[in-house]
């Protein structure tokens, strides 16, 4: 329908409606469009949150989705790239932002080798629970530990580097320009300048920024999936996720992508938690990181769709922006997240968005059965 | 606690015995939350992630029958004493149990198993049915509230004998107005063995041996072990499968309600979350003996209760769950699919 309608276009059109959408996306948070917009808290605030789990969702679909390991500890990841952060920038460091991310990624795949290596040779449910553990063995190792700042957790984590000129407190407050945001009474919008968010200036009053470098990051980290899915690598991946004993006998060393799967999404894992930890709030603590989050995170991709990163991506966002978006319902919002999730995935038992390669699976199935039933002559298959 | 060295928890014998001992006090019960996992997990080869949820909901049942026994007094009591009130106690967790467990099976797995939907998308459900589960219970109050008998329930809702104007209560910390005192009966090796503790790992090693047999004698038994080792087979031969799968998470639920009183007369107070790390703990059991087994979710259960005590003497308390998934990890690179293997379906007739 609108998927195929799209690919029909030519292709300058394409590129120019995929730009507008794109900005559309990054100029959200200040176009702020009712019944999208949480009202009882920061829309930016939200936003960022969404932006963080729709790359969590995307990392892990790379190892739950292509690579199929059921990872139960994905926080884990999440928390050691945030800790990496808080460690080199505040508690035993004072290292700017952009040089401690790519170190925060670099020990988040270190970390995810060397739970990796002797884990993976584990089957199925196994490694299920096996990464459960680690997730929460984490947690405690942060929470007792006093070198990384125990059960206080790590506080004054430096924001990103300004970019434009630094604000001069009370009335400059800095940056190359500034933007309002859009108010809205009713349906008829105005401009609040009151609001206005300095480009790019990283503050603890506006979360707008912080927004636009983790959608930055998401949006690289797309064009790195699409390469590496189309590749050799993605291939060896869903042989293995297919068939891992098949695809050992064809000459794919499965652990060794299988571990190369767990280790880029670790990565990616990492990678988010590094924004996390350098956000708004620049404070990280044990409880930031719960192992719920882990089996939220596995939601996200599921219900999503697991192998297509535009379903994991929605997924991420719904489980993120639902229950901030039905504040209104104050106390009952868990149990109607809760409710929502079962609901979803009886209905959509593939996710919301399924990879093509399940809608091929399921027609070829379905056509397998007619002709075991003998509802159509094995000719008609071959003319259509 | 202090830490002990290694040399002080091995060399001092005494000490070693208590750890030892105290240690296998948890791993009863670990071992009865384990068998609602193990057995669901041999039959449908899915984790019943919501099982953490079943068993806190029998840990409430506990505490509402005392204080619907006995009334909202706070005393404390001998086990002989209590014992007849525990034993409806048992009854009536075992029921709530069982029946969060068939509704489970009911709203959240047999949709999606009749539909042959992937086993993920199952996770999915057990996690959004924990979700609601453990929030309806933490909203208890409202929800009484919304019906309008918020007065006559209230001392099921909020703390026995606080006025119900405090909201919220409903999430604190729930406890039995009946403390339980155990009883010192006699020393095995310098470790004092209470009567509630005894009590404990008896009755959870007896419920697990009639479980075993039940499985491996009657016709009911034989049915769950030709559904584990073969569904289609099964279904072809007269097994109703729908109703084994009924009956696993009715037996699964039963042991977990069983595990709730054992636990309420241990700990006696609980909370909405109080199933969690249980649970999670108890899957960590039921793998660690080799999921689908019996015999397994017994041994993974001790063991992982043992272990635990002994890590948290050397260690210190707060490590007690690092050591706990660390001893996972070490079984599971010498034995991939637990101490005694999977085996619910080849268990021997």
């Amino acid at each position: 329908m609108i998927a195929e309608r799209f690919s029909a276009l030519p292709k300058p059109a394409k590129v120019l409606l995929v730009l507008v959408l794109v900005l559309f996306i990054y100029a959200l948070p200040l176009l702020r469009p009712p019944l999208i917009t949480t009202d009882q808290i920061d829309f930016g605030g939200v936003m960022f949150t969404v932006a963080i789990f729709a790359l969590i969702a995307l990392g892990l679909n790379i190892v739950i989705g292509y690579a199929g390991l059921l990872d139960l500890g994905y926080v884990g990841f999440y928390a050691t790239g945030a800790y990496s952060i808080g460690v080199l920038t505040s508690q035993h460091g004072s290292w700017p932002f952009f040089l401690t991310l790519p170190v925060a990624v670099a020990v988040t795949m270190v970390a995810g080798v060397i739970l990796g290596a002797p884990t993976l040779r584990v089957r199925g449910d196994y490694l299920a629970i096996v990464t459960l553990g680690f997730g929460e063995i984490i947690r405690i190792t942060a929470k007792n530990v006093d070198w990384l700042g125990a059960a206080a957790g790590i506080k004054d984590i430096p924001h990103p580097n300004n970019i434009g000129p630094a604000p001069e407190l009370p009335f400059d407050k800095g940056g190359f320009f500034a933007i309002p945001r859009v108010e809205w009474n009713g349906l008829i919008p105005s401009l609040d300048h009151e609001h206005a968010t300095h480009v790019l200036i990283f503050g603890a009053t506006d979360a707008i920024p912080y927004y636009w470098v983790i959608l930055t990051a998401l949006i690289l980290v797309i064009f790195g999936d699409r390469l590496i899915k189309a590749s050799r690598i993605g291939r060896a991946w869903e042989a293995t996720r297919e068939d891992e004993d098949a695809a050992e006998l064809m000459g794919v060393p499965t652990f060794k992508y299988k571990l190369m799967a767990f280790a880029l999404g670790a990565a990616i894992g990492g990678l988010a938690g590094a924004f996390y930890a350098s956000g708004q709030g620049g404070y990280i603590n044990p409880d930031s990181f719960p192992l719920l989050y882990s089996m939220l995170f596995v939601a996200a991709v599921i219900v999503g769709g697991s192998g297509n990163r535009w379903g994991a991506i929605v997924g991420g966002v719904l489980v993120a922006y639902l229950p901030e978006r039905f504040r209104d319902f104050a106390d009952y919002r868990f149990l109607v997240f809760g409710l929502a999730l079962m609901i979803l995935a009886i209905w959509r038992p593939e996710g919301l968005l399924p990879p093509r390669r399940t809608k091929r699976a399921k027609a070829a199935a379905a056509e397998i059965e007619a002709l075991e039933e003998g509802e159509i002559e094995p000719e008609e298959v071959q003319h259509a | 606690m202090t830490p002990l060295t290694l040399h002080e928890l091995f060399g001092n014998f005494d000490s070693f015995t208590n750890f030892t001992l105290g240690g296998l006090v948890f791993g009863a019960i670990y071992a009865l939350i384990a068998l609602g996992y193990t057995m669901v997990y041999g039959v449908l080869q899915l984790i019943n992630f919501a099982h953490s949820e079943v068993f806190m909901y029998g840990t409430f049942a506990v505490a509402w029958v005392f204080i619907l026994l006995h009334g909202t007094d706070q005393v404390s009591w001998s086990l002989g004493h209590a014992l007849p009130i525990l034993l409806v106690a048992l009854i009536g967790a075992m029921a709530m149990s069982a029946g969060v467990a068939l509704l489970l099976e009911r709203v959240a797995y047999r949709p999606l198993i009749n539909k042959n939907a992937p086993k993920l998308i199952a996770l999915i459900s057990a996690i959004g049915a924990s979700f609601a589960l453990s929030e309806a219970m933490g909203l208890r109050d409202k929800l009484t509230q919304k019906i309008g008998l918020a007065d006559n329930l209230k001392d099921y809702v909020s703390k026995p004998g606080v006025a119900i104007q405090n909201m919220g209560q409903a999430r604190d910390i729930y406890s039995n107005p009946v403390t339980i005192v155990p009883k010192h009966l006699f020393n095995i090796f310098g470790y004092r063995v209470t009567d509630v503790d005894l009590m404990i790992v008896v009755s959870a090693v007896l419920m697990m041996v009639a479980l075993d047999q039940v499985v491996r004698r009657t016709r009911f038994g034989r049915g769950i072990r030709a559904v584990a080792q073969d569904p289609e087979a099964a279904a072809l031969m007269g097994v109703n499968s729908t109703r084994v799968v009924q009956g696993t998470f009715l037996i699964g639920g039963m042991m977990a309600g069983a595990a709730a009183t054992l636990y309420m007369t241990k700990i006696g107070s609980t909370q909405l979350n109080a199933g969690f790390l249980l649970g999670v703990k108890a899957f960590t059991a039921a793998v660690m003996g080799g999921i689908g087994n019996l015999r397994g979710a017994l041994l993974g259960g001790l063991i992982l209760g043992v272990a635990e005590s002994w890590g948290s003497a050397v260690f210190g308390d707060t490590w007690r769950d690092v050591v706990a998934f660390v001893l996972l990890v070490l079984i599971l690179l010498v034995r991939p699919s637990g101490i005694l293997g999977e085996a619910l379906g080849k268990a021997r007739a």
